[in-house]
């Protein structure tokens, strides 16, 4: 993928994916394509499963990915990448936080966390990059920052130098956050290495 | 990105076109998917913006700023514009002096609503043009149009959005502030604003030439375009389904229709007449497709394209050539995650006691709804805003004698003021025994913490008068007024039980502020935590179902090795970095085995 691409963001809501979509879609626009960006706000937003779609080429018409066709799955939670397998296709990219967060049926004990769920991916020939975000997080020193060591670990498989990111970084995120987010970045693209 | 773009959201792209239009009134209800218009829109200077106790409320501000010659706006969710109905349907006959545009943000799929009616049927039964457009670039145009039509034509005008409109970004060219050419100050003209029967009669004359002159201009504005391609198939559409369409299809012919109301019959004709086959992508109801029936042109509709939930590129392109899909994996079994109560929700200290005392619980439209899910399962109806009140009532005298303890209503702060409070007066006046549970967090929480008329503050977070709840209720007629901290769990259950056993009406307040308020998110950050030598596995705190709280299950002959008695099946513990310190779990805990941070 190059001149353009779907992104297909998941997580829990709370997790702080709408900054990461967001600073994604600044570095995108900022090398120079169209792009458009669908977000779930309201109901979802209170701990449940959401995510973000980004589209970008040299025009985007549908704000909308189809299922079978997002080429990268940033996901903050591993089950939250695996329940999104429907958008991926052969040859797409995951990129998993290996965060679990556990939903109410399996926190009051009435399921269990399935295991080895990223085992699914491969079944389907999709790559997996798998970081532990939120240990990276807590070593940068914030552990609000997974969403940004997220961002980071993401920026690999962008058709964009890193610079860009980091500058939208700089430019986007108050100040006084501005130092432990751009180390959080640094950290999430070494660790997809 | 080029300059003088900015990346927006259409909501955002709303409030810029509104400012660059010479809005100087605004007013709305917050409500998924339009509350960030307004919110963006009261950063501007010299625009006057407001949150109205409700959406009628919010339209008829709107009407007397447009009567004094003001630009105004008025902006609400689908399910709004059935609350301001009733100014709808007249306003359209008084028209206007000011331009008058009315926001519809309509939510097909219920993202985050009640259901989802399909706002273009309001333009038809209200006689209202509407316009409709396609991204947050157009949105901005076309209310900068609606404006423009609203003054020409003397009426107010839709301006109608999606889900997909209002939270999608996308890149908005920025332009010239301009001002409106009316001028602002009294204006008496009785004939046009009274609307007793007599002037009502020649309004709605007046009504039917308006239509037919906007059904004419429609026929040769920009925003209805023909996009001349493959003849043999061609598309007429409108508002997100347009892009939908464009990348299924994109050598096909397309009408793309800004203006959904009136239609432009000549040139539906003369594209009909240009096509093999003619298909109407449109989501939710038949709407284009009745109408364009009705002119007697054949065509295909929603015996392809669903009429139910959102379409996408996917599905527009399946529903017309069903064999074009591709490989499609299906997603493993997985738990579900539903959104659930924020860990420190003071709502749930009250839906926790609900859910044990045995009552048919009538709810409202807020965060509380989430009482319904499981493990607190304590909602057993809710039908739109304020209806939690009169439901209680209607059942309680449906039951008649021994309905008291029974049934109790459950609605928040701001939903009581919005349309709560006429059901309590009713309750009072016409007595029923039933209770009534305010949740006062302080703050209109589902749509993102706006202020409403309990909060102290206006909607750019300055001092504003604050309604004494208290005091309402018992003003309206009530005698017994309980205020209650939910988060101390039996304390709670104790006054509920009191206020339920009351053979008249009653009111019990929970007053915790929301921890999604800025205020409580400053606050240093102290969590409970789990003694786990104490811990007996009685799962009490589980049933919470708090996010911060999760249920270890032990593996065979584990609770003897870690020195348990041989039948505890698990321990809990607190995610302390979740946790918000509510306490709520240490008033259940009878082991000492949680106890906060600081002690």
């Amino acid at each position: 993928m190059d001149r353009q691409g779907n992104i297909l963001f998941t997580g829990v809501g709370g997790q702080g994916i709408l900054l990461a979509s967001e600073i994604t879609a600044y570095s995108l626009l900022a090398a120079g394509f169209d792009a458009k960006k669908s977000e779930v706000h309201g109901m979802a937003q209170r701990g449940g499963s959401v995510t973000a779609q980004l589209r970008y080429g040299q025009r985007v018409y549908s704000p909308l990915i189809e299922p079978g066709k997002a080429d990268i799955l940033a996901a903050f939670e591993m089950m939250e990448a695996a329940r999104y397998l429907p958008y991926l296709h052969r040859g797409s990219q995951v990129v998993v936080n290996t965060q679990k967060i556990l939903p109410p049926s399996v926190a009051t004990g009435k399921a269990s966390y399935p295991e080895k769920v990223l085992d699914v991916f491969k079944e389907h020939d999709i790559a997996v990059t798998a970081v532990d975000a939120l240990d990276i997080a807590r070593q940068v020193g914030e552990v609000k920052t997974v969403n940004v060591v997220m961002v980071g670990a993401l920026s690999r498989f962008l058709p964009i130098d890193p610079a860009v990111c980091t500058e939208v970084i700089e430019t986007r995120v108050p100040e006084r956050f501005r130092q432990v987010n751009l180390q959080a970045f640094a950290a999430g693209r070494e660790a997809s290495k | 990105m080029k300059e003088n773009t900015l990346w927006m959201s259409g909501n955002e792209a709303i409030a810029l076109g509104a400012f660059e239009t010479g809005v100087t009134v605004a007013s709305g209800y917050p409500g998924t998917p339009s509350t960030e218009i307004m919110e963006n829109l009261s950063r501007y200077e010299g625009v006057y913006t407001e949150w109205a106790p409700n959406e009628k409320v919010g339209l008829e501000v709107a009407i007397g700023a447009s009567y004094a010659g003001a630009r105004a706006l008025a902006t609400m969710k689908h399910v709004g514009v059935n609350v301001a109905a009733d100014p709808l349907f007249t306003a359209a006959y008084t028209g206007v002096r000011g331009g008058l545009v009315i926001l519809t943000a309509d939510d097909p799929e219920m993202h985050s609503s009640q259901n989802e009616q399909d706002n273009r049927n309001y333009a038809f039964a209200a006689k209202v043009p509407m316009l409709e457009p396609s991204d947050p670039a157009e949105a901005k145009e076309f209310l900068k149009t609606a404006f423009e039509l609203s003054e020409e034509l003397d009426t107010p005008v839709f301006l109608r959005i999606t889900t997909r409109i209002a939270h999608v970004k996308g890149i908005v060219p920025t332009g010239e502030k301009t001002e409106s050419p009316i001028a602002v100050g009294i204006e008496k003209v009785p004939g046009k604003f009274v609307m007793l029967p007599a002037n009502a009669r020649k309004r709605r004359a007046a009504v039917e030439e308006r239509m037919r002159r906007c059904a004419e201009i429609a026929e040769e504005a920009d925003y209805n375009v023909i996009e001349e391609g493959d003849r043999k198939r061609g598309f007429i559409t409108s508002g997100v389904s347009y892009l939908y369409v464009k990348e299924a299809f994109p050598e096909a012919s397309v009408l793309k229709l800004g203006m959904c109301w009136p239609l432009p019959e000549q040139l539906i004709r003369r594209f009909a007449a240009s096509v093999d086959e003619l298909i109407i992508v449109e989501e939710l109801d038949p709407f284009l497709e009745t109408h364009i029936k009705a002119m007697g042109i054949s065509c295909l509709g929603k015996e392809l394209i669903p009429g139910q939930g959102e379409l996408n590129t996917a599905i527009v392109r399946t529903s017309v050539e069903p064999e074009s899909g591709g490989e499609l994996f299906e997603a493993p079994e997985l738990p579900m995650r539903p959104p659930n109560m924020c860990a420190g929700c003071p709502h749930r200290g009250i839906f926790f006691n609900l859910s044990r005392m045995k009552l048919f619980v009538s709810g409202d439209i807020g965060c509380y709804t989430l009482g319904f899910l499981p493990p607190l399962s304590a909602m057993d109806s809710t039908v739109c805003m304020g209806a939690a009140v009169p439901i209680a009532h209607g059942m309680a005298k449906a039951i008649g004698e021994g309905a008291h303890d029974k049934i109790v209503s459950v609605i928040g702060d701001s939903t009581f003021i919005h349309s709560g409070v006429t059901g309590l007066i009713n309750t009072v006046y016409n007595n029923s025994a039933s209770t009534l549970i305010i949740l006062d967090n302080r703050t209109t929480a589902m749509t993102g913490q706006q202020h409403n008329p309990t909060s102290g503050s206006d909607i750019r977070g300055e001092a504003a008068s604050s309604i004494d709840l208290a005091a309402l209720c018992r003003s309206v007629g009530v005698r017994h007024v309980y205020e209650v901290d939910p988060h101390d769990v039996p304390k709670t259950r104790e006054v509920l039980k009191e206020a339920i056993a009351l053979k008249e009406p009653s009111v019990v307040i929970s007053q915790a502020p929301c921890v999604l308020l800025p205020e409580m998110k400053m606050k240093k950050p102290v969590s409970y935590f789990t003694n786990q030598e104490n811990c007996v596995g009685c799962m009490s705190c589980i049933r919470l179902g708090c996010p911060a709280i999760s249920w270890t299950p032990f593996a065979e002959g584990e609770a003897e090795k870690r020195g348990y008695k041989k039948k505890q099946k698990g321990i809990s513990k607190i995610d302390e970095i979740v946790c918000n310190d509510c306490g709520q779990c240490a008033s259940l805990c009878k082991f000492h085995a949680i106890t906060r941070g600081e002690e």
